[in-house]
């Protein structure tokens, strides 16, 4: 039954059926009841109260329906689409990456007997985050789309692409906040789920906006969700303590967190990642609301896990993600456009870049170069910015070769020459860019 | 359920901390002293204020007049209070993302849900034993001496039919998953099921059917309450109750946070 473009849940049809039944009745016996000759209403006025009777019983409900029906696109999967077959049950047959190795190598506390522990990711470490065709679809809009990943234990993996690529869909759905259309995911070798807890005990999770009860104090906060992972105690104490003082909070830490700066609001949030100690963290754009010391720190502290914690974050600074992750992917319109070694994707994909800068005052000069570098076939674009050339080429050889007879022929006076190193920048705003050209 | 006296620790030193529990807690002891004043003074103050022009002689108060101003007053004021409670508990925590925050940890839907529902009944209760502690010292103070056992009874029964108020008004919180809506249509159910205890023959599964048994048996008059109209009564209030709290988690369950 799908009525205005609703999905209803059949348990929440038997519920809703029989009240429904049960109000009609009630709702014509009052008015029978009512109507009577012999009834007595206050003021007289029998046919307000049956107006008003009926308002409450019909009216009403139907406000009810469509106020709560608003929240029902998005909270809910797509009409007709059922949330994935086995999503999160802790049932379901677990996940073995195909070409896995079978000696294993237990992450963090999870069952030894686990065959999704042998998942193996391509750097031959153990899998700690397992994804497996992740497609979350919304009317008219695919987020995540058949979305496979392997995340290495201990290693720090970056999450790169525009905005809606689907990074945060993504994110939330391995912190268990939502449900994919299809798909399916492993944390620490335990299957993802919205109803099942227990895969969040090895996960910390870091919101893209983090919140904070505004009433507790920061110190406050991280106790209580230390308690939700089983601390308590001294051992709790010293969790808190430590979480405080890697994040840099402990001087506010006994402020209320509703006076905190978004800056440590964000802190707060990754210290409440971490605060259990999990063998597993996904932080959404963690250091998106730092100022630029606070980025460093965070930055440092997130390499500082590199071994003893697997982390996954997703960041639209491709400088910080460079700087600190072992592995990239590129999400883009929900789809992963590539995945490896930040070393080797900039091998292959960073084609080399020549930077040209003038002297001063020979804005005429450079436009002609330009022009005349764009003619050739070799190159593939060519920048001007307040007098420095940026050439990207497809044949670096020939580039070797000819450029600098082109700059020369052109009596331009330069200040340097150079063959910068590709960065990540230049990879993904070419894979991006060929991503949105194929799909034209 | 994963969490559930963790998240009902916080729910309680939320309310304490945020004020809630206070302010419920006040507005409860004025309902505990106000309606037996009301009642013992009543006639005079309309004397007072109407002089001569007064209609009709009033009858003189007695103890069931300060029962029946109390039930009233509980029945209204300590309605609204319950419906005020309830309608942001789950939607304010989905506009703030703390349900995000919390959720994200080992922590159940169902713990999530009754958790805040329980502490919800833990808050009306705590006001409701105020409201008729006082309300039963005013009354032996100005009428004469009633039996404690009694108003037991009646403080028992008008927090099962206020924890209804606010079950209903939550299941709206967790479904629309908006304050404001929840506390329109707690507010609409209120009057609504008021409305339909006109009835007799519905009035007494109601939440609304408690009243008359509280005041009997508050009023020393426990023997003649029909266990019947009780029992239905009390057991329509519970099932809505449970309806409420398996409507809120079916609706919970699937949304997105």
């Amino acid at each position: 039954m799908n009525l205005l473009n609703v999905n209803l849940d059949p348990a929440l049809l038997l519920l809703v059926v029989p009240l429904l039944v049960l109000q009609v009745g009630l709702l014509v016996a009052a008015v029978v009841d009512l109507l009577r000759t012999d009834r007595h209403v206050r003021g007289g006025s029998k046919g307000l109260w049956a107006m008003i009777i009926v308002f409450v019983n019909v009216i009403g409900p139907i406000l009810y329906f469509l106020i709560g029906r608003v929240d029902v696109p998005v909270g809910d999967a797509e009409p007709g689409q059922a949330a994935a077959p086995g999503w999160g049950s802790p049932h379901d047959p677990p996940l073995v990456v195909p070409g896995t190795v079978p000696a294993v190598t237990p992450l963090a506390a999870p069952p030894a007997t686990s065959p999704a522990l042998a998942a193996k990711a391509p750097s031959d470490a153990p899998a700690a985050i397992v994804v497996e065709g992740l497609t979350r679809r919304y009317p008219g809009v695919v987020a995540l789309d058949a979305l496979s990943l392997v995340v290495p234990a201990g290693s720090v993996f970056g999450l790169l692409g525009p905005n809606g690529a689907g990074k945060t869909t993504c994110l939330r759905l391995l912190a268990g906040l939502g449900w994919p259309t299809s798909g399916r995911a492993l944390v620490a070798g335990l299957p993802v789920s919205a109803d099942d807890p227990a895969v969040r005990r090895s996960l910390g999770f870091l919101e893209q906006d983090p919140r904070a009860y505004g009433w507790m104090t920061g110190r406050e906060q991280l106790r209580f969700l230390g308690r939700l992972h089983g601390l308590d105690g001294a051992s709790l104490d010293r969790a808190v303590t430590d979480a405080l003082a890697r994040v840099g909070l402990d001087a506010a830490a006994d402020r209320r967190a509703g006076t905190y700066s978004g800056g440590m609001r964000q802190r707060l949030g990754i210290g409440g990642a971490l605060v259990h100690r999990p063998p597993v963290v996904v932080l959404d754009e963690p250091v998106s609301a730092l100022d630029p010391e606070g980025r460093r720190d965070v930055l440092e502290l997130i390499a500082g896990l590199r071994g003893e914690t697997t982390v996954l974050f997703s960041s639209h600074v491709l400088a910080d993600v460079e700087r600190i992750c072992d592995r990239v992917g590129i999400l883009d319109r929900g789809r992963l456009i590539v995945e490896g070694p930040l070393g080797d994707l900039l091998d292959r994909y960073a084609l080399p870049v020549w930077r040209i800068e003038a002297e001063p005052g020979q804005g005429q000069a450079v436009e002609v170069v330009a022009a005349r570098l764009r003619a050739l076939e070799w190159v593939t674009a060519v920048g001007v910015e307040h007098g420095l050339l940026t050439v990207a080429v497809a044949d670096p050889a020939r580039a070797s070769r000819e450029l600098l007879q082109i700059v020369g022929a052109a009596e331009l006076a330069v200040v340097a020459v150079a063959r910068a190193r590709p960065t990540l920048e230049d990879v993904f705003l070419r894979l991006t860019g060929e991503s949105r050209e194929a799909a034209a | 359920m994963s969490g559930f006296g963790i998240l009902l620790r916080k729910e309680l030193w939320e309310a304490w901390r945020t004020r809630r529990l206070p302010m419920v807690a006040v507005l409860f002891v004025v309902i505990g002293i106000i309606s037996p004043l009301t009642a013992r003074y009543l006639n005079e103050i309309l004397a007072v204020a109407l002089g001569d022009q007064l209609p009709v002689a009033l009858p003189e108060p007695t103890v069931a007049t300060a029962l029946e101003q109390l039930q009233k007053n509980l029945g209204q004021i300590g309605a609204l209070a319950a419906i005020a409670l309830a309608m942001g508990s789950v939607s304010g925590e989905l506009d703030r993302g703390t349900a995000a925050l919390v959720l994200a940890q080992p922590v159940g839907r169902p713990a999530f849900l009754g958790a805040k529902l329980l502490a919800i009944a833990v808050v009306l209760g705590a006001a409701t034993l105020l409201a008729s502690a006082v309300a039963w010292a005013y009354t032996t103070i100005l009428f004469e001496p009633v039996p404690a056992g009694g108003w037991l009874a009646m403080t028992a029964l008008s927090w099962l039919a206020l924890v209804a108020w606010a079950a209903l008004t939550f299941l709206a919180s967790a479904a629309t998953g908006s304050t404001t809506a929840a506390a329109g249509l707690g507010f609409v159910a209120l009057v609504g099921l008021g409305i339909l205890a006109i009835v007799p023959a519905v009035d007494r599964f109601l939440p609304t059917g408690l009243a008359a048994p509280a005041i009997a048996f508050a009023g020393g008059a426990g023997a003649t309450v029909d266990g019947g109209r009780l029992a239905t009564a009390v057991a329509g209030s519970v099932i809505l109750i449970a309806i409420s709290l398996a409507g809120a988690l079916t609706a919970f369950r699937r949304r997105e946070l």
